[in-house]
């Protein structure tokens, strides 16, 4: 049953190239199932199921700035990776992230959404149009 | 209830005097785990929670004269190593100095080293082995790369002048800077141990030797008197499921690379980036960056570990037992705390122990054993667990003594003769 649903999730994934158009559409529901995906599979291994991160090594983005504030730094950050020296809720990090310009806007739209909107955050999504629109202005 | 707990009384530090004072405070349940500061420990011995909150205790040297000398990652209160006086199962704060953090420290033939991200210092000792200018410590080593990712200098010294200082690669594998595969560029002046004299001021790279390479990353060290040799830990590489899922499952990347432990000569490579070790094949594997398929072995000319141990577990404190106070089989054997992982994800974190390697004349012998488990409480996760073992001292009474940089707390455990 469970490997049903991930299976289920992982074909929308595949597909949703070909779909895009009716996809903004979609449900938020939709939208956080299909985030989630994106995720589990690129996210979690360094910040955590929770969200929670790795004290010291990768940042929590439970309810830090970076995650609730600006989305073009966020979605800039998903873009270009990471590898600044700064402090967030206080601590400093240690571990590099890498660019995820692979992803579609899609992706990235659904994936900062659930994030977003997740590990007791509550903002507002993002769109695969403001990712589009950072990623052509980005440098 | 049973004398378990220890809190810290009210602090004055102009004074300079706290007092960690051992408490009934226990909660009663009655299990062995609460009846040794929350810790698993095989029969017999006893485990005592002896300070707590102190911060992020990394590594730790104890006197003759029952003084424990803990070095924080980061000042507390602006100061960065901390100064306990053991009496039993009590500490009190003696003292506390240095304006850096770090995680290095050790004591040898009259002084004090310790290190922070860049430097190494020593301080002159007194007779008693208390720091006499601790205001004034002699820079010995100075402008070690310090690059955001594996920044602690761990450091251990030999019988002959020497002190040995680990510089970790500042990169998972080398990607980010080989991205054609022509070679790590960056393993001249990291990833490697340096060799530099404990009694010259403002040594750079250029005044070492660069006395082992392909290190990745290296927390936990000690000298070995049996062998006279370096004995180190490397924290193996992330994510090869991440970067190679055609190659390697979930699972395999949850348990693979082996942590290892390297018994080391001078001039020994054990190969990062190229180079892993599958604990599971017992073989030194070439890396896929560099065409391998977990299959295809390394070249032979990398050093295979004397011993391997699961996947990301970290190993942050490595100790030679040489104490008489526990039983026969630990006598020269190796105590390793082990941080605990986080690039396990989505499968269970582990580690968060510290385990003992049997050893029989200056090898290792026989399988590992968790010593010492419990540290992370019920959520072994980075962020969740309560605490996380660091550091390891022997007291002079053969006490062996377990730092928690996530907690803060200093254990004591005992064998009960």
């Amino acid at each position: 049953m469970a490997a049903l649903f991930w299976f289920a999730l992982l074909a929308a994934t595949a597909v949703h190239a070909q779909v895009k158009k009716t996809v903004h559409h979609s449900s938020l529901k939709a939208t956080m199932a299909r985030g989630k995906v994106v995720y589990n599979s690129i996210c979690l291994a360094c910040h955590m199921a929770d969200g929670n991160g790795v004290p010291t090594m990768n940042p929590p983005i439970v309810k830090t700035e970076y995650v609730l504030g600006d989305k073009t730094r966020l979605i800039k950050i998903v873009l270009n990776g990471f590898k600044e020296d700064v402090q967030i809720n206080g601590q400093s990090f240690s571990n590099n992230m890498t660019p995820h310009k692979d992803l579609t806007d899609r992706q990235i739209a659904d994936v900062l959404t659930f994030v977003r909107k997740s590990f007791g955050n509550k903002a507002g999504p993002v769109s695969a149009l403001e990712v589009k629109k950072v990623r052509a202005s980005n440098i | 209830m049973k004398k378990i707990l220890v809190f810290l009384l009210p602090v004055f530090a102009a004074i300079g005097l706290i007092v960690f004072n051992a408490c009934k405070n226990a909660p009663a349940t009655g299990t062995n785990a609460a009846d040794n500061a929350g810790l698993t420990i095989p029969a017999g011995f006893t485990a005592t929670a002896i300070a707590e909150h102190l911060g992020s205790p990394r590594h730790m040297v104890i006197t003759p004269q029952n003084d424990l000398y803990v070095h924080l990652a980061g000042p507390k209160n602006g100061k960065g190593i901390l100064v306990l006086h053991l009496d039993g199962n009590k500490a009190s704060l003696k003292t506390s100095f240095a304006t850096f953090g770090g995680t290095g420290i050790a004591i040898k033939n009259g002084y004090l080293y310790a290190s922070d991200n860049t430097e190494v210092y020593r301080y002159k000792l007194n007779d008693q082995n208390q720091v006499i200018n601790p205001d004034q410590p002699e820079k010995i080593v100075t402008g070690l790369l310090s690059r955001r990712m594996h920044e602690p200098k761990a450091i251990c010294l030999d019988n002959d002048g020497n002190i040995y200082v680990n510089v970790g690669a500042y990169s998972n594998i080398c990607s980010d800077f080989d991205p054609n595969k022509t070679g790590c560029p960056i393993i001249d002046s990291a990833a490697g141990i340096w060799q530099f004299k404990v009694d010259k001021p403002n040594q750079t790279y250029g005044d070492g030797v660069h006395y082992a390479w392909g290190l990745r990353n290296v927390v936990g060290l000690d000298w070995n008197q049996q062998d006279n040799q370096l004995f180190v830990m490397q924290h193996g590489r992330d994510a090869l499921h991440d970067l190679f899922p055609n190659l390697y499952t979930v699972h395999q990347s949850a348990e693979l690379p082996a942590e290892c432990m390297f018994a080391i000569k001078k001039g020994d490579n054990a190969g990062w980036p190229y180079v892993y070790y599958d604990w599971m094949q017992n073989k030194n594997m070439l890396g896929p960056e560099y065409g391998g398929d977990g299959k295809k072995g390394a070249d032979p000319k990398y050093i295979n570990p004397v011993a391997a141990y699961p996947g990301h577990y970290a190993p942050d404190g490595l100790l030679f037992y040489t104490g008489n106070q526990f039983p026969e089989k630990y006598k020269n054997g190796a105590f390793i705390a082990f941080h605990g992982s986080w690039n396990r994800a989505p499968e269970p974190q582990a580690g968060y122990c510290v385990v003992f390697q049997p050893f029989k004349d200056g090898k290792p012998d026989g399988k590992w054993e968790v010593f010492a488990d419990g540290f992370a409480g019920p959520v072994k996760t980075p962020n969740g667990a309560a605490h996380r073992p660091c550091g390891l001292a022997q007291g002079p009474d053969g006490s062996l003594y377990v730092s928690d940089d996530q907690g803060g707390t200093i254990y004591k455990i005992t064998y009960n003769k």
